[in-house]
């Protein structure tokens, strides 16, 4: 039996300190905004270049993408320079930074202050999901007790650096998660993606340089700091450095947020009683979703629970992705159909409609996959659920090709790509049924 | 109805926050619906001439947000998520039950809704953007009857200070 654990770095406060982890008073008495005057006191440049890229920290949103060469992407001699940080977690299933901002605000506000120093931005904004109102009280009141302390706001610490802090709620829409329709939405328009290039790094906020970064990501900022770069990248492997916090979700004992050592085998984290604990009155995993909604599916099969929590090799070993850091686990009682039909429901919902394979294809999806998994399904469904993705994401490969503006649209083929993969008969058998 | 004082003095706050004041349209939203109990036409017409944009920039853009109700809703807007982690743990149930209890009912609004990052407890709902986790049927019935007899505080329907506010 696996007795793995977690790794408690971004989480430790909170879970130690669970009576007071969102004051200034919990957070300084537990070595709070110390990184940030140790950053204060190294050329702004070096943060990025040399901490942060001697971390290989990659970011926390989704995409993975190595955030020291994000920052790097900004153009020379082009000010105002913005940071807009990621807090609009709409992924079914992923409940990390939600948690991070209602429990430990001041570790995400350092993050800022520590990354804006970095770039050279004195106006930062945060994008928190509308939904999360205790989430915009907590940061808002942290946020307020910085500038008091000088945290924030001018002359941080007496270092001759600015920084105004500025938290937007968003309105309900999981599209305005994807960075370019996050920046539209903060613009005050409508929450459509843009089409990129140009990247945010080069006309972003106000058309102006910008970094997005995730609220994980950030909050991770203030370790590397505390640690050293290379101190940091010790943990973790290969490529995939450090820890992440993993929401498991579903049939499991002890569903939950975990932060634990990249490397981590699937199973450890689903099984070890530390840990997700195990399945259900000792039922099966009969397939498990790594990442979000977004990713493709991964099964019960000791290949698949033997795999490694690094987001490359599962990306080119599997095609699925860590994503948002969401598992969720279904066990042998699970429709798969079913599940497959409510996340194409929440994609065709979701969809902005600006890109018509999205917006026409995701609703078509829903209803094939609605009929299929409520004992109305042809035997010939499942194919033309495949014909249909394939106008969204040509060859239906991982990683996906696209004919839209975002990746949205391909992320609703994920599902349909996994049923045909592994529950092809099951699916077909079901339609036969029922025909 | 128009911005009260008070919230036309938060208003005014808001608008300063940012470098081009059209991105001051979802927050000024929020603070309307949390003064009005939904946003009206009033208010998008206010909002649009505070931040230098026609009434209907103002609609084009908030109609995009399912946050924003256009029409009179209940005072309590209860939302259950029904997505996948929910799905499998008893979310649809919840949210039968609570339709079928409270149709008709004018103080409450049922919505189903997205995954609310919560599925570490599911099923989960929210009320007025409040978090109530592992939830049954009838104890979700119970949080909602408990605000409607003033025992639980509700917030505003945009999950703010209800009647606005700072
Ligand atoms: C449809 C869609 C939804 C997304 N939702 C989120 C989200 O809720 N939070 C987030 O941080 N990133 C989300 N992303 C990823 C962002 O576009 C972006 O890659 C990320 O915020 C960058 O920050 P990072 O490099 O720190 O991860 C989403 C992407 C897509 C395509
Ligand atoms: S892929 Fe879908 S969500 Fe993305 S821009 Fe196109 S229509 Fe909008
Ligand atoms: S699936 Fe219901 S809260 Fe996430």
């Amino acid at each position: 039996m696996s007795n793995a654990t977690e790794t408690r770095i971004i989480t430790k406060r909170l879970r130690d300190r669970t009576e007071d982890s969102w004051t200034l008073a919990g957070f300084t008495a537990s070595g709070g905004y110390d990184a940030l005057r140790r950053a204060l006191a190294m050329e702004p440049a070096a943060i990025g270049a040399e901490q942060v890229a001697a971390a290989g920290l990659r970011g926390r949103g989704g995409a993975g993408f190595p955030t020291g060469t994000k920052w790097s992407f900004l153009p020379e001699g082009n000010y105002p320079r913005y940071l807009v940080v990621n807090g609009d977690e709409g992924e079914p299933s992923t409940f990390k930074d939600r948690m991070l901002v209602e429990r430990d605000p001041h570790q995400l506000l350092e993050g800022i202050a520590i990354a804006s120093y970095a770039i050279g931005c004195n106006k930062a904004f945060i994008y928190l999901r509308g939904e999360f109102a205790l989430g915009f009280e907590r940061l808002e009141a942290a946020r307020l007790e910085a500038m008091a302390a000088g945290f924030l706001g001018e002359n941080i610490l007496g270092s001759g650096f600015d920084l105004d802090v500025v938290i937007h709620r968003g309105a309900g829409a999981y599209i305005c998660g994807e960075e370019t329709a996050l920046l539209s939405s903060l613009e005050g328009d409508r929450g459509q993606p843009r089409i990129r290039p140009p990247f945010p790094a080069v006309a972003g906020l106000y058309a102006k340089p910008t970094v997005v970064n995730n609220v994980e990501t950030l909050s991770t900022l203030p370790h590397i700091v505390a640690m050293g770069g290379e101190e940091y990248a010790k943990l973790g492997v290969n490529r995939s450095t450090g820890t992440r916090i993993f929401s498991v979700s579903g049939h499991v004992n002890r569903p939950g947020n975990y932060e634990v050592e990249l490397g981590m085998t699937f199973r450890d984290l689903i099984f070890s009683p530390e840990l997700a604990g195990g399945m259900r009155d000792g039922r099966p995993v009969k397939f498990f979703i790594p990442g979000g909604a977004s990713s493709q599916w991964l099964t019960g099969s000791d290949e698949h629970l033997d795999a490694p929590l690094d987001m490359d090799y599962v990306q080119q070993t599997f095609g699925v992705m860590l994503g948002s850091g969401a598992v969720m686990v279904y066990d042998d009682t699970t429709n798969p159909a079913l599940v497959a039909w409510r996340l194409a429901k929440f994609f065709a919902h979701e969809s902005c409609g600006k890109c018509t394979p999205c917006r026409e294809g995701t609703g078509w999806i829903e209803k094939i996959l609605y009929r299929i998994s409520h004992g109305e399904g042809r035997p010939q469904d499942l194919d033309l659920l495949l014909d249909v993705g394939d106008n969204i994401s040509p060859g239906l490969n991982a990683p996906f090709s696209q004919t839209t503006i975002c990746p949205l649209g391909p992320s609703a083929v994920s599902a349909v790509v996994s049923l045909q993969q592994y529950f092809r008969d099951e699916v077909i058998a079901m339609c036969r049924a029922t025909a | 109805m128009a911005f009260t004082n008070e919230n036309l003095a938060v208003a005014q706050e808001i608008l300063a926050r940012y470098p081009k004041a059209k991105s001051a349209i979802l927050p000024l939203a929020h603070l309307a619906q949390d003064q009005d109990g939904y946003l009206t036409q009033d208010a998008m017409r206010e909002i649009a001439e505070l931040v230098g944009v026609t009434p209907a920039e103002v609609l084009g853009t908030t109609s995009f947000y399912t946050m924003f109700k256009r029409d009179p809703v209940g005072r309590l807007v209860v939302s259950v998520c029904t997505n996948v982690t929910c799905l499998v743990l008893g979310g649809p149930e919840v949210l039968e039950h609570l339709e079928r209890r409270y149709a008709g009912d004018t103080e409450v609004t049922i919505e189903e809704v997205e995954c609310l990052a919560a599925c570490g407890n599911a099923p989960a709902m929210q009320v007025n953007y409040e978090f109530h986790e592992s939830l049954t049927p009838e104890g979700a019935a119970d949080i909602v009857d408990a605000y409607k007899r003033g025992e639980l505080t509700a917030r505003g329907v945009s999950g703010g200070t209800a009647g606005g506010g700072a």
